[in-house]
């Protein structure tokens, strides 16, 4: 007799690879992100840089210490001052020379500026990847061109500032640069608790975001994250604490960290750090010297033959130069300590296990700029 | 008949009917469409702190009518390793049961193609069509964007299908009756207010079925560049986008129809009611696109099997034991009973409630 | 402030710990064998007092004679960092262990420097080209390519 026999269906799913990128709406740029996916869920991802990889380190070897600072605007086009700054940092520090008092000031007010306009797009796009269709990140914009206008009024220019110098900076700022400001300082809060009042307790950002892409604090000093990125996580690491450079030890600001370093504490510290740069805009323009902006500098500089690490802390992270010179008119070796493309070492470790939206959101919790990543 | 529902002069002859409500209809939908991508994109300007498109025309109201000329002498592109009749066929079926429901939807007293019997179990059915063309357009695209889009917009249809059908039904056991006609006919306290309950979980589950923000997954242009549109261009990216919009002027004419009492009301002419209606719940759908960030899938099902889906059991449940217990009781006392329920039901069930679950183990 | 470490102290204690691995020590740096770089870097990593758990960076230069990779160590817990560099002088194939293991920081560092220098560093998971394309000639950054 014959036994009938239930046979046990079974149905066999295929992981498939998707590449998002390089040109995709939500890259940030042209990465690309080549996922293993099954269903909505990421099995793996690898990432696949290179595609704004210009050969910026291998060019600046053969321009003058001088001329190489255009190309630092070109790293990270969100932040192109910080930029500046680090590079005049680590020339200084290579060639031994010092800045005038007033420049030092002026280095800390542009800085901190370039901080909040840097993370104004950061958290704006941020919640734009979130599926938040264009409303914050327009309204952020809003804010960012006040402080492009005042970038305006300084050096001309509202991209590329090229304003920083081996020595000090290009020009003095103008006078209708303070009270600007200063108006700008009275209205920036405002505004801020205008973003936490609609953001900070919204309902879908909390379940979207809350605990979700967690970089743990071992891993995360592991990977060499830095940044919002590294304090989101617990790490209270911020170089303007722990290495002043420039003249960052006469300011008093906190250190907002993290505590579960998920998508939302990364940008809870984000918001926070713009409130701390606002901190430091008011006291700095309070004991804004007079004198000189730029101190005697030869128009070629040849530092002494030896090597230089210079570094601060930019809006994405720990932004260094190591420079080496053979004595010449340029630097023998120009290489960038990228904090975005470290940051994204652990990128497929915060994905795995997550949907095809949080990758997307994890990515953009990042913030990264692929002018910086890919030089 | 006690309800006086013809105007006067209305043709008589069916034929007649039949061909002038086909012109009208078409002609009110693309007319309407139009008005709404302008509203719309003009709308989201002045909640995002910009502009919008006011360069062609007065306040930029020709603005429609040249994209539309712009998208008509696009080169029309087909991928080539497509399913070549299916990504033809796709845009149709998605575009013609954005139409068809207005078959049903009453303009003004009577003014309206057929007065089905049936009317509101024949908009839940057709509706429901469209997604068969947008599956068509992901998987015909051969792109995985396009595959995800419309596998995303299957399962949200399906699941979201279930508490907007029951949430109509309480409105329905209210009015006793399938037929829009006799639906805005019973309003005479629009349904909005007796069935507030019934209103928030049908204009919720709607948004996920049109595919509008927060559930607007289904072509997540931040996910999934344009889901299953990606592939699409020319004159087949406009049907669909006009289906999308064609969609979206449905489910406002009929929560117009079904929540809030249709043609009716005073003064004005009842088109213009009707047509003012319809402007303010698409301004409502437009308002909180502007405003939420989007869920996820699983947060997106989460919402309509765990939270809408119970509610919307229950709102039947209470909705039938009002008109068994108490069918002499008038209306207007069912109002603050309705509404303290409806307060008492979401706060409870959205403490009970936990979205999704988050990380997969791999 | 972040305390500099000399690099002639700290060549003094792993010379008692390796001895002869330590080519050559300045006051801003310290040079060692290539061979023994991933023991060093694992002493430096672990030992308490020293606790570099952070790799700041990792640099490439060709000095013609000879390839330099430079390794900017911090210890997040003690606040100071130290340079360690490691040489290879075989043109034609250059070999450093990589350290991946200890700190994964290196990871895309190192592909880079092997994209652009031509660096090997063995033992690392996934080596291969980062910035430049599969099957591009020569590796730009070194100092004869043209």
């Amino acid at each position: 007799m014959e036994t009938t026999k239930t046979k046990e269906i079974v149905i066999n799913t295929e992981p498939f690879v998707v590449n998002f990128g390089p040109a995709h709406p939500s890259t940030h740029g042209v990465f690309r992100m080549r996922m293993t996916l099954d269903g909505e869920v990421i099995m793996d991802m690898e990432p696949v840089f290179g595609y704004l990889h210009r050969g910026l380190e291998k060019l600046a070897e053969e321009r003058t210490y001088t001329s190489c600072i255009p190309l630092t605007d070109r790293l990270d086009y969100l932040a192109p001052m910080s930029n500046n700054l680090a590079y005049c940092l680590a020339v200084e520090k290579l060639a031994g020379i010092a800045v005038p008092e007033r420049a030092e000031y002026i280095r800390v007010i542009i800085a901190e500026l370039q901080r909040i306009a840097s993370h104004l797009c950061a958290v704006g796009f941020f919640l734009n990847d979130c599926g938040a269709f264009m409303t914050p990140v327009l309204y952020m914009l809003r804010e960012r061109e006040r402080i492009l206008d005042l970038f305006d009024m300084v050096c001309g220019q509202r991209l590329t500032y090229n304003y920083m110098r081996v020595g000090g900076v290009s020009q003095d700022i103008p006078e209708e640069f303070i009270p600007a400001l200063k108006k700008f300082l009275k209205e920036m809060p405002g505004w801020l608790d205008e973003y936490e009042r609609l953001l900070k307790d919204n309902e879908i950002l909390l379940a979207r975001a809350k605990g979700v892409g967690i970089l743990p604090r071992d891993l995360a000093i592991n990977i060499g994250a830095s940044g919002p990125v590294l304090r989101a996580s617990g790490v209270r690491w911020d170089i303007r604490r722990a290495d002043p450079y420039s003249i960052y030890d006469r300011f008093e600001f906190d250190i907002p960290v993290g505590t579960a370093g998920d998508c939302y504490d990364r940008y809870r510290v984000r918001v926070e750090e713009m409130r701390q740069s606002l901190r430091i805009l008011r006291q700095a323009i309070k004991d804004l010297p007079r004198g000189e902006v730029r101190s005697e500098v030869p128009h070629l500089i040849r530092p002494p033959i030896g090597e230089a690490y210079g570094h601060l802390e930019g809006p994405r992270g720990e932004l260094g130069f190591y420079l080496v010179s053979d004595g010449s008119i340029a630097p023998y070796r120009f290489h960038v300590r990228a904090p975005t493309f470290i940051n994204l070492t652990a990128l497929a470790d915060m994905m795995r296990g997550w949907k095809i939206a949080d990758a997307i959101l994890i990515f953009g919790s990042i913030d990264i700029c692929m002018g910086e990543v890919d030089r | 008949m006690a309800m006086q529902m013809l105007p006067p002069n209305w043709p008589g002859n069916f034929w007649a009917h039949w061909a002038i409500f086909a012109v009208v209809i078409l002609v009110f939908v693309l007319l309407m469409v139009m008005f709404f991508i302008w509203l719309e994109r003009r709308a989201m300007a002045v909640m995002q702190a910009r502009l919008g498109p006011n360069r062609a025309g007065p306040f930029g109201l020709f603005q429609p009518a040249a994209d539309a000329l712009k998208i008509l002498i696009k080169e029309d592109i087909i991928p080539a390793r497509s399913d070549k009749l299916v990504h033809w066929l796709a845009p149709v079926v998605a575009f013609v049961p954005a139409v068809l429901v207005f078959a049903v939807v009453p303009f003004w007293g009577g003014a309206l193609l057929a007065d089905l019997n049936i009317g509101i179990l024949y908009v839940v059915a057709i509706s429901s069509v469209t997604i068969v063309g947008i599956f068509m357009a992901g998987w015909s695209s051969n792109n995985k964007y396009s595959t995800l889009g419309a596998m995303r917009q299957v399962a949200s249809v399906v699941s979201y299908e279930i508490p907007v059908v029951l949430s109509l039904v309480g409105v329905i056991l209210l009015a006793g009756s399938l037929s829009m006609q006799q639906i805005v006919a019973a309003q005479d306290i629009p349904f909005i207010l007796l069935q507030p309950l019934g209103f928030l979980l049908f204009f919720t589950g709607a948004l996920a079925e049109i595919n509008r923000a927060p559930f607007d997954l289904t072509e997540a242009d931040s996910e999934l560049v344009a889901g299953y549109m990606t592939e699409y261009s020319g004159m087949k990216f406009g049907l669909f986008f006009l289906a999308e919009y064609a969609e979206a002027l449905a489910i406002s004419a009929i929560v117009t129809t079904v929540f809030l009492g249709g043609w009716r009301g005073p003064l004005l002419p009842p088109w213009l009611w009707f047509v003012g209606k319809v402007v303010i719940v698409f301004f409502v759908i437009v308002w909180i696109r502007t405003t939420v960030p989007r869920l996820r899938i699983d947060q997106l099902m989460a919402l309509a099997w765990k939270f809408l889906l119970p509610l919307a059991l229950l709102n039947l449940l209470i909705t039938a034991a009002e008109i068994l217990f108490w069918p002499a009781v008038s209306l207007w006392v069912l109002i603050p009973i309705n509404f303290a329920v409806m307060i008492v039901l979401v706060l409870l069930w959205s403490r009970l409630f936990k979205l999704g679950w988050g990380k997969v183990e791999v | 402030m972040t305390l500099a470490l000399s690099g002639k102290d700290i060549a003094g204690k792993i010379e008692k710990k390796f001895p002869g691995c330590v080519v050559e020590s300045a006051a801003e740096s310290l040079l060692v064998k290539g061979e023994s770089l991933l023991e060093i870097a694992a002493y430096l990593k672990n030992t308490p007092g020293l606790d570099f758990d952070y790799l700041t960076a990792v640099s490439g230069v060709d000095y013609l004679d000879c390839f330099e990779v430079v390794y900017h160590l911090t210890s997040l817990k003690n606040n100071h960092s130290l340079v360690l560099k490691a040489r290879c002088y075989d043109r034609a194939n250059p070999v450093l262990p990589s350290v991946v293991g200890l700190w994964r920081t290196a990871d895309f560092q190192e592909r880079e420097i092997y994209d652009l220098l031509g660096i090997s560093f063995e033992g690392h998971p996934n080596l291969k080209r980062i910035a430049l394309w599969e099957g591009f000639e020569g590796h730009p950054l070194r100092k004869d390519f043209l």
